[in-house]
């Protein structure tokens, strides 16, 4: 394994580098789509629709008063993480920010559980101290969840400098979306990623705003181009179309885990929602805009189309798969609302490993105060 | 049923939400994800999404209106469906007026107001407050709290110790020294709380201070300040005072009392002068009944019990405890109960029902130097008793001048119940009791 | 028992961690080429070679979330800040990433890091390079934070807090780095929050930690020598967790209390130790808790001016007598 000191161009990444044209489909021909079952394309679909409803739910939910503080939805995106997500093997890694029901869904994380989060219940996936930007399942390689723009893509990098370290064939996804490409902390990440050429793929969920600021607003130049100018191999593609996504990032996992090798992969997708539930959203977008996009290039509605003109679904198995995934949306509203909330005897639990192991702690003195 | 749409929470800060307008009309047929109205929050202007299909059967809420979050907007469902119409919250109202706090006997009180000279509503600037460099109050020890605590392990009287520290605080080494050298024994007259001033004490300030009186400042009445005003304004200007004065020979009193009290000294126990007039003027509303009792109006009301109550100094006013049933308790159980009544009525402990009911009051000013003075009448009793301090004077007996002791008692009565002869009697029974108070130990 | 450096202290403990846990790696700037900017890693490099000792580029905010991301999957890093002064650079990574992920996360993922590196003033470096921020870091939960004051306490505590599963902020002082001690060669570990009594006496305890523990006791000397006053000297080693009884057990036999440490005033250390102290031992009290912390304005460059803006013995010593009035 090449030394992190080493640092050399390779011919490849240069080469990769100036192969950065948008990758077009149809990705359906691609080996990595090709090699889908049956049953393999109801399940993305079914994932995605389970996330559609899921998000749907809580947005109910947050305007009954269930949910406290923010909602950040995916409603619109849901090829991305998705497809992404279908790709993982079992030393593949994925980070994420706020945005993260979705990746929870795609990694197969459960609804109640999710759901019962956001309810700020006890029997929430972080017991409910994170909420909806803190959703974790190390058990599935999933690490969050995380607040802070920008600040999820160094902890992803070190999943990535792990791997390498441990001589592990595998890749971190650390997902961000467009308004985090200027933060400080990413850039630093970009820079080490490929000083050291660690295994993992930023990958940038480009839906067009960065809260209520537009791209052109906001970014100097092309998103994804900017991993040229730390040599790192760079991509972009459609994220309204799951095969696309798929055959992109099949690509570049595959050079990660092969090679060790970095990469910047953009996804063009689009957000029906606000920012949060709070952004009135008329402020920076035309309504007419939401409306094409929903009509045109829903991704739901693009793999349904795709999927029924390949004779995998029928009418009735999109219907039941549509209420299938709203009743289980409403069973998580139903046992969310059900479970306890944490006591306050709970609050300073998971605040440090050795305090949650007493029989192993070797410290002394105190580690609490009043 | 119909499905009813409240007004949703459409920001992590919104409290109520105004309906700007109706997107869609009733009778409109209205599809999941279709948009209602426009409603406006304190962050923008959000649409109102429908989850439900149906029918717009009723608007609830008209353009315009500004409900709270979870006030019905409108009822969605079948044409013809039945709709429950919840009552309509409006947006919740400034807070609530203060409670005052429970009175004395009296009907319900009412927030107090205008006649008063001093309007309680505007906010005035507070007095300065002393400096916390300013030099200890007379009175207040400085003392470390380990000093303290030392000298409460070796019942040392620390008020008496010089201390050696910083602005005089008493120290450690302090209280180490005072318990190897105790001070000289304490003056016999002294209380038993060795530290305790002298009731009648008066803050000291030199004559050659000039500087202002008091800093100008304006305080806001306080509950009990506002209660003992507007009680004793009413006193004073519906019940017709008159006063009647006598004097009683103190001296059989202060000679019993002090001989009772020598014998009860190990028992801790110190029976004073008030706990005789409390006795007394029970035994005395015994023999003329028509004093303990109340004006109502069309009527006098007689009381079968006579309940005596008696006036305590608290900061910043004043509380009348009272002993159920005085006549018939010893002496000694009434002082036992008026020391515990007088104190827990400084620390503002008193129950309601323990400052309420009384029948007759006594005030007692003797141990602050006052030789007579009248008091006002506690509605709704009919009569107060004013009690003066024992002074020695000459006095006339068997057509000598010799040295007496006299005590001033002033009754004040409500000439609509009790009449001149009424009260003078009762002083007179009240002044023959003290004058032979062997009586009440009975 | 050998005399070895505080720099050699905390090289010796870095290497005998190196050796035993392969999942320990140390980053930081310049920390194996150029041997340590203090070289106080001078010499691993050749040991142990460039996959556990790692240059980094000068990339705080992104090496140490990278480590931070490293140790949810098992890695053990120890990061170093050339300066302390640098964490605010990576602020948003040490006190929101890996002090929280473990709460955010429902007690699902620790964070085994240890950030190392000095904190000190006294060196005329100026106003940015001279924080020493123990008290803003000891205020997250979730992280610990340790500041030893001898190599024999530097050794045994490093190695404490390479193996604690939890955030472990180590926090050095340039100054200290050539100072020599006693420390054993046998294997011994100091736990985390534990004082040490430095010096026993009757009549005052110092609270302390650090360099100023070198300051007060050599006030101490001054004071028994000059003045016949014993002081106690209560070394606190570490700031979280906090080992709140030996000072309260010191406080109750000398009753007078003076906090030295090297911070500014508004919310130190010593703010913190002076509310329990006061809440937890009252009655001890024979006069208010005294505090002597550096003169409340940004480290000034001018060297004997910086010199009085720190505690010093003379300080100590002044501030001892008005801590005895």
């Amino acid at each position: 394994m090449p030394s992190p000191v080493n640092k050399k161009p390779s011919a490849t990444a240069v080469a990769q580098a100036a192969d950065s044209a948008p990758c077009a489909s149809p990705a359906l021909s691609a080996p990595i789509n090709q090699q889908l079952t049956k049953a393999d394309k109801i399940a993305l679909f079914t994932t995605m629709m389970r996330i559609r409803r899921f998000e749907e739910r809580s947005l109910r939910a947050y305007q009954a008063k269930k949910i406290g503080g923010f909602l950040h939805l995916y409603i619109g995106q849901e090829a991305v993480a998705v497809g992404c997500c279908s790709l993982m093997g079992k030393n593949d890694h994925v980070i994420t920010a706020y945005r993260d029901h979705g990746h929870a869904i795609a990694v197969g994380m459960g609804l109640n559980e999710q759901m019962a989060e956001l309810y700020g219940k006890a029997t929430g996936c972080s017991k409910g101290k994170g909420g909806s930007m803190h959703f974790f399942a190390p058990d599935r390689n999933f690490w969050g969840g995380h607040g802070i723009v920008g600040g999820q893509i160094p902890l992803g990098t070190g999943l990535a400098y792990a791997l390498k370290y441990k001589g592990l064939k595998g890749a971190a996804m650390a997902f961000m979306g467009d308004g985090a490409v200027n933060q400080g902390a990413v850039h630093e990440a970009y820079n080490l990623a490929s000083l050291w050429q660690l295994p993992v793929i930023f990958v940038i969920e480009n839906n067009g705003y960065s809260m209520g600021t537009s791209q052109e607003r906001s970014s100097a130049g092309d998103l994804g181009k900017r991993a040229a100018g730390y040599d790192m191999a760079w991509a972009s593609c459609d994220g309204h179309d799951v095969y696309d996504v798929r055959a992109t990032m099949d690509k570049f996992l595959q050079l990660a885990r092969e090679e060790s090798k970095p990469a910047v992969v953009e996804i063009r997708t689009y957000r029906y929602r606000g920012h949060s539930v709070a952004d009135p959203d008329n402020t920076y977008r035309p309504k007419a805009e939401i409306e094409e996009y929903r009509k045109t290039k829903d991704p739901i509605q693009v793999f349904q189309q795709a999927l029924v003109a390949e004779g995998v679904l029928s009418d009735a198995l999109i219907e039941s798969i549509d209420q299938s995934a709203r009743a289980e949306s409403e069973a998580a509203a139903e046992f969310a609302e059900a479970s306890p909330f944490p006591t306050p005897d709970d609050i300073q639990k998971d605040v440090y490993w050795e305090a949650d192991h007493p029989t192993e702690r070797k410290s002394q003195g105190r580690l609490f105060f009043d | 049923m119909a499905q009813i749409i409240d007004m949703p929470k459409l920001s992590d800060t919104m409290t109520v939400g105004t309906l700007v307008k109706w997107l869609k009309n009733e009778g409109d047929v209205v599809k999941s994800g279709d948009m209602l109205a426009e409603v406006e929050t304190d962050k923008a202007t959000m649409e109102l999404e429908s989850f439900f299909d149906g029918t717009l059967l009723k608007q609830f809420v008209p353009a315009g209106g500004q409900v709270e979050i979870g006030a019905p907007l409108a009822a969605i469902g079948k044409p013809g469906e039945k709709i429950e119409a919840p009552a309509v919250k409006s947006a919740p109202i400034a807070a609530p007026v203060a409670k005052p706090l429970a009175p004395a006997a009296a009907p319900a009180p009412v927030a107090v107001s205008a006649p008063a000279p001093t309007p309680a509503a505007a906010p005035a600037p507070l007095a300065p407050r002393p400096s916390p460099l300013a030099p200890a109050a007379a009175g207040r020890v400085r003392i470390s709290p380990l000093a303290r605590k030392l000298a409460e392990e070796k019942g040392l009287d620390y008020s008496r110790v010089k201390g050696s520290g910083p602005q005089g605080r008493i120290v450690r080494e302090d209280i180490l020294t005072a318990a190897k050298n105790p001070p000289a024994p304490a003056p016999a007259a002294a209380a038993t709380k060795a530290a305790a001033p002298k009731a009648n004490a008066w803050p000291w300030r030199s004559v050659l201070d000039k500087s202002p009186v008091q800093a100008d400042s304006v305080a806001p009445l306080s509950n009990m300040r506002a209660i003992i005003a507007r009680r004793l304004v009413e006193s004073k200007t519906t019940i017709p005072h008159f006063y009647l004065e006598i004097e009683v020979d103190s001296a059989p009193l202060s000679a019993l009392r002090n001989n009772l009290n020598a014998g009860l000294t190990k028992d801790g126990v110190r029976l004073s002068v008030n706990d005789f007039v409390l006795k007394a003027c029970a035994a005395a509303l015994r023999a003329v009944p028509a004093v303990n009792s109340s004006w109502d109006a069309t009527a006098i009301k007689y009381h079968s019990a006579a309940h005596v109550s008696f006036a305590v100094a608290i900061e910043d006013g004043l509380i009348t405890p009272v002993i159920k049933d005085t006549d018939t308790k010893t002496l000694f159980q009434i002082s036992a109960e008026a020391k515990d009544l007088g104190k827990r009525a400084k620390d503002k402990k008193l129950a309601p029902a323990e400052f309420t009911g009384g029948t007759f009051c006594v005030s007692n000013l003797g141990m602050m130097g006052i030789t007579r003075f009248s008091a006002i009448i506690n509605p709704p009793n009919s009569a107060i008793l004013a009690v003066g301090t024992s002074v020695k004077v000459p006095v006339v007996k068997d057509g000598a001048i010799v040295i007496g002791e006299r005590l001033a008692l002033t009754l004040s009565c409500d000439h609509r119940v009790v009449d001149g002869a009424v009260g003078a009697k009762f002083l007179n029974a009240l002044r023959d009791h003290l004058e032979n108070p062997a009586l009440l130990l009975l | 028992m050998p005399l070895i450096t505080y720099r050699e202290a905390i090289r010796h403990a870095l290497a005998e961690e190196l050796e035993r846990d392969k999942n320990v790696v140390v980053l930081g700037e310049e920390v194996a080429q150029f041997h340590g900017a203090y070289k106080v890693t001078e010499g691993l490099l050749e040991k142990f070679g460039p996959k556990r000792i790692v240059d980094t580029p000068i990339s705080e905010a992104g090496f140490i979330g990278m480590g931070v991301g490293a140790s949810m999957l098992g890695i053990r890093p120890v990061m170093e800040l050339m300066f302390w002064s640098f964490y605010s650079v990576a602020f948003d990574q040490i006190l929101n990433n890996a002090a929280n992920v473990r709460y955010m996360s429902g007690g699902l993922i620790n964070c085994p890091i240890v950030i190392r590196g000095p904190a000190n003033g006294g060196t005329n470096v100026g106003a940015t390079h001279s924080h020493t921020p123990e008290n803003v870091l000891a205020n997250h939960p979730g992280v610990k934070v340790v500041v030893p004051s001898t190599p024999y306490d530097a050794k045994g505590l490093l190695k404490s807090a390479i193996r604690d599963n939890d955030p472990v902020f180590f926090l050095e002082n340039t100054i200290l780095y050539g100072d020599k001690g006693e420390v054993p060669t046998d294997e011994y570990l100091i736990p985390l929050g534990l004082a040490d009594v430095k010096r026993v006496g009757t009549d005052l305890t110092i609270v302390t930690y650090g360099r100023c523990v070198l300051h007060s006791l050599a006030a101490a000397e001054q004071l028994q020598k000059e003045h016949n006053i014993s002081v106690e000297v209560v070394d606190l080693r570490s700031i979280r967790p906090l080992d709140i009884d030996t000072v309260l057990a010191s406080v109750a036999k000398t009753h007078r209390v003076l906090i030295v440490e090297e911070q500014k005033p508004f919310s130190s250390v010593g703010s913190q130790l002076a509310f329990m102290i006061q809440k937890e031992a009252f009655d001890e009290l024979d006069g208010p808790i005294h505090r002597l912390s550096t003169v409340d304005a940004p480290a000034i460059y001018s060297p004997p001016v910086e010199f009085e803006q720190l505690p010093n013995p003379q300080r100590v010593i002044k501030a001892a007598l008005e801590a005895l009035a």
